[in-house]
């Protein structure tokens, strides 16, 4: 997970919207039922947690198998409280873990 | 001395329910009990109902308010868009809890499951799923009182995910 995630959301949004929010992060979602050309099994390495919190207060969360294709889009719907920060969490079966923060303005 | 010893002898149910529970979780984690297909359904596999049966125990997963969009062809299995979406008013007392994503023929049948709150707003998602082949996909939604919603659409696969 090198690359930085792409979150796509409204630039502004009114108190009480439901605003729709896009996230996507490069990871190659190895599913563990692949093997290499000398015939070993290639351990698998997915994301399997992905959380979403608004000023620490859960938004969504969702757990992958390994049936989520490669580089995971997810789309989602969040109520704007009001003005604060979203946090973005990726976690993968190696433990690394990528995190991404966005402003919501409310206007 | 006489030693006393007391024998509590297994229940049927509890030998069903320990012998699901365990395949449940076999279902899971190994990646061959996909390929074995059940009696009753020459395309849904003993992995799925397994996992489906540990999710929904006895419940009745009524039709209607889960919406489930998927193309009717992929023609690449790698990469499948999906839209889920549950008709809820997602206040406190009314709301989706959780929202799977099931797979029938994948070597694992459990693609995703996600969580909601009411700062969700809505209970609907969108992604893009992996499918070995031709089959069913399911969506299943649990609520706050704890009844089930199901819906299931069938997908024809061009090209197979590979390695899934």
């Amino acid at each position: 997970m090198s690359a930085k995630p792409r979150i796509k959301m409204p630039e502004r949004a009114s108190a009480g919207e439901i605003i729709e929010i896009k996230a996507l992060v490069q990871h190659v979602m190895e599913t563990g039922n692949r093997k290499d050309a000398d015939g070993r099994p290639i351990p698998r390495n997915i994301i399997h947690t992905f959380t979403v919190t608004f000023e620490g207060a859960p938004v969504l969360s969702a757990d992958w198998g390994s049936g989520i294709a490669a580089n995971p889009f997810i789309g989602f719907y969040f109520k704007v409280p009001g003005p604060g920060t979203l946090e973005f969490t990726w976690i993968d079966d190696a433990g690394e873990r990528t995190i991404e923060r966005a402003p919501v303005s409310v206007a | 001395m006489r030693q006393v010893r007391q024998f509590r002898i297994a229940s049927r149910r509890d030998v069903l329910v320990g012998a699901l529970e365990g395949a449940a979780v076999l279902g899971l984690l190994t990646s061959t009990a996909g390929a074995v297909l059940s009696a009753d359904d020459d395309r849904r596999s003993i992995a799925f109902w397994n996992l489906y049966r540990n999710i929904i125990g006895e419940a009745e997963p009524v039709e209607g308010k889960v919406a489930l969009t998927l193309d009717e062809i992929a023609e690449n299995g790698n990469n499948v868009p999906f839209e889920i979406a549950v008709e809820s008013p997602m206040t406190d007392g009314d709301y989706v809890k959780s929202l799977y994503l099931l797979s029938t023929a994948n070597p694992q049948p459990g693609v995703a499951r996600f969580h909601f709150t009411p700062l969700s707003g809505k209970a609907a998602v969108k992604g893009r799923m992996r499918l070995a082949r031709t089959q069913d996909v399911i969506a299943l939604a649990e609520e706050s009182n704890g009844a089930f919603l199901i819906a299931t659409r069938r997908i024809e696969v061009t090209i197979g995910g590979c390695g899934n």
